[in-house]
C-alpha cells in the first residue's frame, strides 16, 4: 500500500493545555497536511467540550525518544541516588518545619 | 511512529525474557505501551479490535445521519449533529490509538473499503423512523457503554486512554436518546406505538452487540489473559439487560423477550437466547443494509479524494515557496 503512504496526511502529535496554570498535556495524534490545519483539527477532534485553551501539535516524525525499556540504562543513574530526596535524612521529632 | 535515539545497546535480551516481562506487566496490571515489546499475538488482535471498533464509529454515523436534516427541530437536528460528529471523534480516537501499534489509518481504511475489517453488526440495521435515533441513543449506545466501560482499563494503554474520553461523551449519547423517547412518550398513542415498534426491531440486535456466547467465543479467552478485554460477552451482556429493563419499565415501553423475569435467585434477569442464526447471517454481509453502508463509505472516501490530495498538494508548495524565501 505504499501509495496510501505516499498520499496520506502526515501524522502529529497533539498537546492540549486544559487550563490556565497546568501544563500541555499529550492527548492523541492526528492527521493533517500541514501545521496550520494540524491546529483546526485539533480544535474539532480534542476539544469538543471546552477540553483546552491552548493547543501545541509537532509533527511525530520531529519527536525523538527515549528507548521504551523499563530496564534501559538512561534511567540507571537516578536509581542508586537514595540521598536525593528528603525521607534519606533523619531529622529528629523536636525539629519543627522541616 | 516516533524514531527511537541510539543508545547504547546491551545484548538483545532473549525472547523468552521479553515475554516474561511482558507478562509480568500484564500480572501487575500495568499497562503495556507503543514501543513496548509485545507479541505478536497480543498487537494483531489489538489491531484487529481497536480497528474494528473505530470502523464501527465511522459507519456508525451513517443511520443517524440520516435523520439529520429531518429531525423535528433545530434542538433536535443541532443535538444529532453534534452526536454524530462526537462518532466521527471517536473514531479518529481509536485510529489514533491503533496507529500506535505499527500500522497506519490509510491501511486500515483501505481495509475496511475492501471487507476485510468488520465493524459492528448493529449498523447493518436500518433507522427507518425518527424513533430510532432516540432508540440507537438509549439501547445501542447503551450497550456500547456496557461495553466500552470495562475498556478503560485495558492493558494497552493508547487504547485505555482512548476508550476513556470515549466513556465520558458517550453519556450524553445515551441520555439524549432516552430523553428523545420520554418526550416521544408524552405525545400521541402514534408516537407511542412509533417508539415501541422501534423498540422492538433494536432490542435484539443491541444484545449481539456483546458478541457470541462464551463458549463459541474462540478468541476471548486469550484477549482476557491479556487484559485486552476484562469481562466476558456474557457477563456484559446480563449486566445490559439489568441495568436497562427498570429504564423501559420507567419509559412505559415492553422489551420484546417473553422469557425476560427477574429471577430472585440469581438477582438478575433472565432473558431470552438472540437469535444467532442472524448475528452470523449479518457478520457475513447479509444484513439489510451492509451492502449500503460500505457503499456510502467507499462513495465519500472516493468523492473526498481530490480534497486531500489538493490539501496535500497546498502544503508542499508553501513549504517549497517557504524554504526558498527563507535562503
Amino acid at each position: 500500500m505504499s501509495d496510501v503512504g505516499m498520499s496520506e496526511w502526515p501524522l502529529y502529535e497533539v498537546f492540549v493545555r486544559g487550563k490556565r496554570g497546568l501544563n500541555h498535556v499529550h492527548v492523541g495524534s492526528l492527521h493533517a497536511a500541514d501545521d496550520e490545519m494540524a491546529i483546526r483539527h485539533a480544535r474539532d477532534v480534542y476539544t469538543r467540550r471546552n477540553e483546552g485553551v491552548s493547543i501545541w501539535v509537532v509533527r511525530s516524525d520531529a519527536i525523538t525518544a527515549s528507548s521504551p525499556d523499563e530496564k534501559d540504562p538512561l534511567f540507571a543513574p537516578s536509581g542508586d541516588k537514595v540521598y536525593r530526596h528528603p525521607t534519606f535524612y533523619e531529622i529528629p521529632d523536636n525539629v519543627p518545619h522541616m | 511512529m516516533v524514531k527511537e535515539a541510539a543508545m547504547t545497546v546491551s545484548q538483545a535480551p532473549r525472547e523468552q525474557e521479553l515475554l516474561a516481562r511482558f507478562e509480568a506487566t500484564i500480572r501487575r496490571n500495568d499497562r503495556i505501551e507503543p514501543r513496548d515489546w509485545m507479541p505478536e499475538g497480543y498487537r494483531k488482535t489489538l489491531i484487529r479490535q481497536i480497528a474494528q471498533h473505530a470502523h464501527s464509529e465511522i459507519i456508525g454515523m451513517q443511520p443517524e445521519g440520516n435523520w439529520i436534516t429531518r429531525a423535528p427541530s433545530l434542538r433536535r437536528k443541532a443535538i444529532l449533529l453534534a452526536k454524530v460528529q462526537d462518532e466521527a471523534g471517536h473514531g479518529l480516537y481509536l485510529y489514533s490509538a491503533c496507529e500506535t501499534l505499527g500500522v497506519s489509518r490509510g491501511e486500515l481504511v483501505e481495509l475496511l473499503l475492501a471487507g476485510r475489517q468488520k465493524y459492528s453488526s448493529i449498523f447493518n440495521y436500518p433507522t427507518l423512523t425518527y424513533a430510532d435515533v432516540g432508540t440507537i441513543g438509549w439501547l445501542v449506545d447503551g450497550a456500547a457503554i456496557c461495553n466500552q466501560v470495562p475498556l478503560c482499563r485495558t492493558s494497552y494503554g493508547p487504547y485505555g486512554r482512548a476508550m476513556i474520553r470515549i466513556c465520558k461523551e458517550e453519556s450524553f449519547h445515551q441520555r439524549q436518546g432516552y430523553e428523545l423517547l420520554m418526550t416521544m412518550m408524552r405525545g400521541t398513542d402514534e408516537q407511542r406505538a412509533m417508539v415501541q415498534e422501534s423498540v422492538n426491531r433494536f432490542w435484539w440486535p443491541a444484545l449481539m452487540m456483546f458478541g457470541p456466547p462464551d463458549d463459541k467465543s474462540p478468541n476471548s479467552a486469550r484477549s482476557m489473559a491479556w487484559g485486552i478485554k476484562r469481562n466476558s460477552n456474557d457477563e456484559l451482556r446480563q449486566r445490559f439487560v439489568d441495568m436497562t429493563v427498570p429504564q423501559a419499565e420507567a419509559l412505559g415501553v415492553t422489551l420484546p423477550d417473553p422469557e425476560l423475569r427477574w429471577n430472585e435467585e440469581r438477582g438478575s434477569y433472565d432473558f431470552g437466547e438472540p437469535d444467532w442464526a442472524e448475528f452470523a447471517a449479518v457478520i457475513r454481509g447479509e444484513g439489510p443494509c451492509n451492502a449500503q453502508r460500505l457503499a456510502h463509505r467507499r462513495r465519500a472516501h472516493e468523492e473526498g479524494a481530490w480534497v486531500r490530495e489538493a490539501a496535500m498538494a497546498f502544503a508542499r508548495k508553501r513549504a517549497a515557496a517557504a524554504e526558498e524565501s527563507a535562503v
